[in-house]
């Protein structure tokens, strides 16, 4: 999928993700008010267009970084949803075998590495697998997922700094979803358009719709291609909207009730949905979409039959144990 | 053998890895075009190009991408000009470096080297003088090594560079010119978690780290005026510790003095001293005595960083009130 206008099955695939998606955040809200959850979750409902389609501009070779609410990124980027689900259930047959957990998911198989839970850091780590490409001449991109909060930190300037001097394959994707946790990006930035940051880098950067899946992988795979070619990384800023809290464990009253309906009437999912019905007839698109949540369900029932880990000892080799007694000197 | 300076022996180490392996690089500040502030890296970007690389002085992302490049395939050696900085690498290290290969369940490993030096003794001042040695040690997934000597220094960052797993490694201002035989026949590296029996003695064991090594043998030879036969051990690796040497030792000496340059109080003396009381404790005749830096800012005029780093005398006066 790299051509920079999807055709009707890409589309179609990346809806199929989007609902995937929404119906894990939604069955992990129940299930968390059910009290089946462990430790605070972070979903993306109204943000899936941004993870799903910027992992659908890239190539199987490609690597992804993402942050603490990266849902969207691990589904989009192809991984099973039963070992998704398993890995938020600390379940053994999860990604990391539950020692993960949802926000610190990573699959070197393709190439998604990782979640990050420390705000800021999956620019660094996009950075450092970039330069590492480059020094062995590979013709392959980093993504660095992150937020308009992460935006505002030291290592998100020093990496596109850096970034934009080695002309590293980087391509940085700000999904501006108008929070850091509880405040409002008006209250963290000194400008309001994060892409006119760009400029003083000297590379491209724009501002586009999070929510319309098809402006984000047209974006995302224009910067792949760019980084690629070896003409150095991009900032590209979706603006979107978390339209659940910021965790499960949110209390909320900071969202004004008139801006969540305003982006709730601007749902990736209904704006692709609109689309698609439009090119493949709306029942094909149900067909679809039922499909996914039958799947999603179908990830969620074998997941959590799935056994817990249990605990081994390092072994005395693993960088964790301190050798044996009577090594000599 | 060679005569040669220990910054010199970590040259040829950086050189004889990078030649075997493309894809060992070098990176930091001032590393390229200038060879390094304490000159370590001179003539590798003459040799080896891209690999070797000038950067900005952006130590808290240089050291996340060192994470990940070496997570994508390759072996960086980054350098932190000064130990005193390296707060600034500690959430890359802490949050990242030491946790992916465990909660990723072993799909990767980072092997990457953070070279810096650390240490007072001439007037560099509070932030650009100390041993936070302690800082990485504490830190479970990452090694930490100090070698003292030059051949110790070219084998261990060979091994330190192989090695699958990140690697502290720590050098000391006041080592740079120090000379030594290095086996230069001998490129294999060295073995990371081995401490270094420097010189036998009955009476008394010294463990010390780094430049303290050398004042724990000055302090020996002062000690053996007085008839008291001290065997001092240089520990080496901070991490994995050689805890066979240790206990060997204090199964035989029954008397222990652990020396670090660091800050005594949750400093890395603390954690030798505990571990001598874990593994030896009947072994021992009386407590462990530590000997650390004075819990305070180094100083910047000479007559008082005297005062607050430690010296031979302070180890054999350390070692006296042990026997006592
Ligand atoms: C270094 C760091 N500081 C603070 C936090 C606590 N924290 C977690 S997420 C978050 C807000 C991040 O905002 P943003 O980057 O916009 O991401 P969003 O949650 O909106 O997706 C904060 C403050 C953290 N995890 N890491
Ligand atoms: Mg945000």
């Amino acid at each position: 999928m790299t051509a920079n206008s999807p055709s009707e099955q890409e589309l179609l695939e990346m809806h199929r993700r989007m609902v995937l998606t929404r119906c894990l955040e939604e069955t992990l809200g129940e299930m968390h008010k059910a009290g089946r959850t462990r430790g605070p979750i972070h979903r993306c409902d109204g943000q899936e267009a941004v993870g799903v389609g910027a992992t659908a501009a890239l190539a199987a070779e490609d690597f992804v970084t993402t942050t603490h609410r990266g849902h969207a990124v691990y589904l989009g980027r192809g991984l099973d949803p039963r070992r998704v689900v398993a890995e938020i259930f600390g379940r053994e047959t999860g990604y990391c075998a539950g020692r993960g957990g949802h926000m610190l998911l990573g699959d070197v198989e393709t190439g998604m590495l990782g979640g990050n839970a420390i705000v800021g850091a999956s620019i660094p780590a996009a950075t450092g697998m970039a330069l590492s490409m480059q020094l062995q001449g590979a013709a392959r991109v980093a993504l660095a997922v992150f937020g308009d909060g992460a935006a505002q930190t030291g290592i998100c300037h020093e990496s596109m700094n850096i970034a934009a001097l080695w002309r590293l394959p980087v391509v940085f994707l700000l999904e501006h979803n108008a929070y850091g946790l509880t405040v409002h990006h008006s209250a963290q930035s000194s400008v309001p358009e994060l892409s006119a940051r760009a400029a003083g880098y000297g590379m491209p950067g724009e501002t586009i719709d999070g929510n319309d899946v098809v402006a984000v992988f047209q974006a995302v795979a224009q910067a792949v291609q760019r980084a690629r070619r070896g003409d150095g990384p991009s900032l590209i800023e979706a603006r979107t909207y978390r339209l659940e809290g910021f965790s499960t464990s949110d209390m909320g009253g900071y969202q004004p009730e008139d801006e969540i309906a305003k982006w709730r009437a601007r749902d990736p999912i209904m704006l692709s949905r609109a689309r698609l019905a439009e090119a493949l007839g709306a029942a094909r698109v149900a067909a679809c979409e039922a499909a996914a949540r039958a799947e999603m369900d179908a990830a969620f029932e074998t997941a959590l039959a799935d056994p817990m880990p249990g605990f081994t000892p390092h072994a005395p080799s693993a960088p964790y144990s301190e050798p044996p007694d009577g090594g000599g000197r | 053998m060679a005569m040669m300076r220990y910054a010199e022996a970590l040259n040829l180490a950086l050189r004889e890895e990078m030649a075997r392996d493309d894809s060992v690089f070098v990176f930091g500040e001032d590393v390229a075009a200038y060879g390094g502030v304490f000159k370590v890296t001179q003539g590798l970007a003459e040799a080896f190009g891209d690999r070797v690389r000038d950067t900005p002085i952006s130590e808290q992302t240089l050291t996340a991408m060192a994470v990940t490049a070496a997570m994508a395939g390759s072996r960086p050696v980054l350098e932190i000009m000064y130990a005193d900085f390296l707060p600034l690498s500690l959430d890359a290290l802490i949050n990242q470096a030491s946790v992916y290969h465990y909660i990723w369940n072993g799909q990767v490993s980072m092997p990457f080297v953070l070279r810096t030096q650390g240490g007072g003794g001439v007037g560099t001042g509070a932030q650009h003088a100390k041993s936070l040695d302690a800082m990485v040690a504490h830190v479970p997934g990452l090694k930490v090594v100090a070698p003292v000597t030059p051949a110790d220094a070219r084998a261990l960052l060979k091994a330190a560079i192989r090695d699958p797993h990140p690697v502290i490694f720590l050098e000391h201002k006041l080592l740079y010119n120090l000379r030594g035989e290095v086996p230069e026949e001998d490129d294999a590296p060295g073995e990371i978690g081995r401490a270094r029996l420097v010189r036998e003695g009955g009476d008394v064991s010294i463990f010390a780290t780094s430049r303290m090594v050398l004042e724990a043998e000055k302090a020996a030879d002062d000690l053996a005026g007085d008839g008291i036969a001290a065997e001092v051990i240089d520990l080496r690796s901070l991490r994995p510790l050689d805890l066979g040497a240790i206990t060997a030792s204090v199964a035989k000496t029954n008397h222990a003095v652990v020396v670090n340059e660091g800050w005594r109080f949750c400093g890395y003396t603390a954690e030798l001293a505990a571990t001598i009381m874990d593994r030896a404790f009947d072994d021992l005749d009386a407590p462990v005595e530590r000997v650390a830096t004075r819990d305070m800012p180094i100083p910047y005029a000479e007559t008082l960083e005297r005062e607050v780093i430690p010296d031979a005398a302070a180890i054999a006066a350390a070692a006296r009130r042990a026997l006592a």
